[in-house]
């Protein structure tokens, strides 16, 4: 009965969906303000019954309801609570079922956060945020409901949840993931929203801005989330691998990254506006491009794809129809758009045309990879695989280069800024930083290594030309605590992701170059040493868990001779699968990490043993956080909340 | 041509040469960091070369496993059921490497016809089977060995 009620749900929802991208839209055109207040409450409606969808698949997986297909299939009765609530998200279906849920969500925010906006331009917004819970609602009836059921003949045990996926990055990943995601919906409709309403100033791209800052921070979290989890999961220590599914999510994520900066062009200067639009299209759009690659099979095989279409069709059929819809519509308006101003070569507007570039060009550089070896295999060409090399080769010099030029905007003005001025203002950080990096360098590792030095040098660019920026801030007056609580909450939010940026960078290059790794055979009472630690093998035991057996090892650590930790990497089998996991135990720290994986048992006890010392890896992910509080930080700026209701007072009926 | 021209002209031909800088980079990347496959048959026939980096693929012969006792040194064998191809690897095996399992192996060949493997992948999923040693099963003959329902112990 429940699962039922839960399509039954989902049904709904797509109807009042429908009738939210119709009605408000028509009303937005004919001018019938009725129609158009249609769209809030429908909003909620959708919310309302996606979420009871997702209630009561919760319920089926909670009461170990193993009729329903998705469930037998990816829970178990020994299956943890928690595990059995994230395994929602945790196959194909229901990740669907989540990822319209969000969309939901942001379609609710957007119709309840909206109050200082034109009437119709929020109609046409939520219209189109209707047509794309249409596409996916339609999508998970047809072709991928979680609650279709094993009738008559339901199986008394489920196949658990993959063991991979049974863990905390499981709970949180996806969600902050599509959180970003979809979150670029809200961009795309509004951009959408301002094509077809033919109003494309500087106000659309005020009320985007906020929006497209926070869907930017949730992916950003969700993408160092996932890269954390496959660093402690996958036993082998790496933090990315250029895999498909990654840079899946990552080629978004240059796209919207872009886009906020360009957005801030378009409201202060009035000029990249149809640029702007096109980002803002794009970065959607390879959003679902994401979804077709990972959740179509394409990735895994183009002739598996060929042979089982049904999923990868729709997709396609959708993407087609998205991409191509929006592209035509921005034909048509965006030639009429004006520039409302100029600009100098030398000006802030140039400096963030710069970042534009390389952010796209870097996105197109990871598409291009990503999708060649599936273009190869499709013509016949050959089974190739694209390898990191490849991307760092290009990754690492493109964003090297954004950095120089992060540095100069740091003193760049909008319309024209004076090569003099950032001359004076720049040769002390360059001198500084140069300093700071060979000495840094130095201290650490008594060294010169080509990479770091360019890392630590690159970092403390961004530090001290930023700092500078922000002391001579500082100065305007002479009440030091007043000049820094009257900077904005955007401008802060700024300082925070440059920061984050440094932060990153000296991760990536540190752990990249001064990783210790030793892979060896240990028998018990073997030690090893290095980087001034002792790792001692005592041997391992046999332990059981709620639904795994395990092979637990003892590894005695010891720093400079003396008693420092005990670690247990763990070797489990998951009974219900038979399937093998590999545990690793972590000793973390800000400027290192020492990792232990266990591999494969050999004879007489020895067991081969994968032990890393990992030096600010956990700087990676502190730089994305700091991006992350940084995107929050400027969403929550209260200039935009401001401006929006004295425009609102100003059109008067409409408030 | 007015100042705010010239400008722009600057700013144009600064585009098309990064974009060319851009593409000539991409190009020359990715025609030396691109994998071919081959499976065992192809490597006995010797299409593949030598000395450069390739993907071979098959399932692990069953009893060709081979340790030294000191190191982590392994050797074993990948067959499509037609022909096979030695492997030889220093390193932790992935966990789902086993007997009987399709794995895909990254390295070089040496002039003995051996894979010197410098990574050996399996998929994290018991019945999964890499299209890639399941197409060159079947071009070999070999009907790939699929496990009936998934979640059972084999």
């Amino acid at each position: 009965m429940i699962p039922e009620l839960g399509t039954f749900s989902t049904i709904l929802a797509l109807c009042l969906a429908l009738i939210l991208s119709v009605v408000p839209m028509v009303g937005a055109y004919t001018g019938n303000k009725l129609w158009v207040d249609y769209a809030r409450p429908l909003a909620k409606g959708v919310f309302f019954f996606l979420t009871l969808a997702m209630a009561l698949l919760a319920y089926s997986f909670q009461t170990d309801d193993f009729s329903v297909v998705y469930v037998a299939q990816s829970s178990n009765t020994n299956l943890p609570w928690y595990y059995k609530f994230s395994a929602i998200w945790g196959g194909h279906e229901g990740s669907l079922l989540l990822w319209v849920w969000i969309q939901a969500f942001w379609t609710l925010a957007v119709a309840i956060k909206s109050k200082n906006l034109p009437l119709d331009i929020v109609g046409r917004v939520l219209a189109v945020m209707g047509m794309i819970t249409v596409a996916f609602l339609l999508f998970i009836l047809f072709t991928s409901s979680p609650f279709e059921r094993f009738l008559p003949n339901a199986p008394m045990e489920g196949a658990d949840l993959n063991p991979l996926l049974q863990d905390f990055g499981l709970i949180v990943h996806p969600p902050a993931l599509y959180m970003g995601y979809v979150g670029l919906s809200v961009a795309f409709s509004f951009a959408i929203a301002a094509l077809l309403s033919g109003r494309l100033d500087a106000a659309w791209a005020r009320w985007s801005r906020p929006w497209t800052n926070v869907a930017w921070a949730f992916l950003t979290l969700g993408i160092a989330l996932g890269s954390w989890w496959a660093y402690y999961e996958l036993g082998w220590g790496g933090w990315w691998f250029w895999d498909p599914v990654e840079n899946a999510s990552l080629m978004p994520w240059l796209v919207a990254t872009a886009l906020i900066h360009s957005l801030a062009v378009t409201e202060k200067r009035g000029v990249f506006k149809s640029w702007t639009v096109l980002l803002a299209i794009s970065a959607f759009c390879l959003s679902l491009l994401g979804t077709f690659l990972v959740r179509s099979g394409v990735l895994t095989s183009v002739h598996a794809f060929a042979t089982d279409p049904e999923r990868g069709v729709f997709i396609l059929g959708m993407l087609i129809f998205v991409i191509g819809g929006s592209l035509l519509l921005y034909a048509i308006r965006a030639g009429s758009v004006k520039s409302e101003s100029s600009f100098a070569l030398s000006s802030r507007e140039s400096l963030l045309l710069v970042n534009n570039i390389l952010f796209t060009v870097a996105c197109a550089m990871v598409l291009i990879g990503t999708l060649y070896p599936l273009v190869m295999d499709a013509l016949n060409l050959g089974k190739i695989s694209v390898g990191p090399p490849y991307f760092n080769a290009l990754f690492v010099p493109l964003m090297s280069l954004m950095v120089v030029f992060l540095g100069i905007a740091a003193f760049s003005r909008w319309k024209e800024t004076p090569v003099s001025l950032l001359s004076s203002k720049l040769w002390l950080p360059g001198v500084l930083s140069v300093v700071a990096a060979l000495a840094t360098h130095w201290l650490y590792s008594g060294s010169i290594e080509f990479w770091v030095l360019l890392a630590l040098l690159l970092s403390y660019w961004i530090v001290f030309t930023w700092g500078r920026e922000y002391l001579t801030r500082l100065r305007i007056r002479k009440d030091w605590l007043a000049n820094m609580t009257r900077q904005s909450r955007s401008y802060y939010g700024m300082l925070l992701g440059h920061l984050g940026v440094a932060v990153m960078i000296v991760g990536i290059a540190m752990v990249t170059v001064f990783v210790e790794h030793r892979d060896a055979r240990m028998a018990p009472g073997d030690q090893l040493e290095f980087r001034g630690y002792t790792f001692i093998f005592d041997g391992a035991r046999k332990v059981q868990g709620p639904n795994y057996v395990s092979d637990m090892a003892r590894v005695r650590v010891l720093k400079d001779g003396q008693p420092f930790r005990e670690m247990f990497p763990e070797k489990r089998k998951y009974t219900a699968r038979s399937m093998v996991m590999t545990q690793v135990a972590l000793d973390p720290g800000f400027t290192r990490d020492l990792y232990i994986a266990m591999g494969e048992e050999l004879e007489n006890g020895a067991w081969a043993m994968r032990l890393q010392f990992k030096p600010f890896v956990r700087w990676i992910w502190l730089g994305a956080l700091l991006m992350t509080a940084g995107g929050l930080l400027a969403a929550s700026d209260p200039r935009y909340r401001k401006q929006d209701k004295r425009e609102a007072a100003e059109r008067g009926s409409y408030a | 041509m007015n100042a705010q021209r010239k400008q722009r002209l600057t700013l144009v031909l600064i585009i098309v040469f990064g974009s060319s800088l851009a593409v000539a980079l991409v190009a020359y990347a990715l025609s030396q960091n691109i994998n071919l496959f081959y499976s065992p048959s192809q490597i006995s026939m010797g299409e593949a070369p030598a000395d450069t980096r390739i993907r071979a693929g098959g399932i692990v012969v069953e009893g060709s496993i081979r340790r030294d006792p000191e190191s982590l040194k392994v050797q074993f064998d990948i067959t499509d059921y037609a022909h096979s191809t030695t492997v030889e690897y220093v390193g932790i095996l992935p966990d789902l490497f086993r007997e009987g399992q399709g794995i895909v192996a990254q390295g070089q060949l040496d002039h003995q016809g051996r894979l010197i493997a410098s990574e050996v992948l399996a998929k994290h999923d018991e019945n999964y089977m890499s299209p890639e040693i399941a197409e060159a099963l079947a071009a070999a003959g070999q009907m790939p060995h699929m496990p009936a329902t998934a979640g059972k112990d084999y």
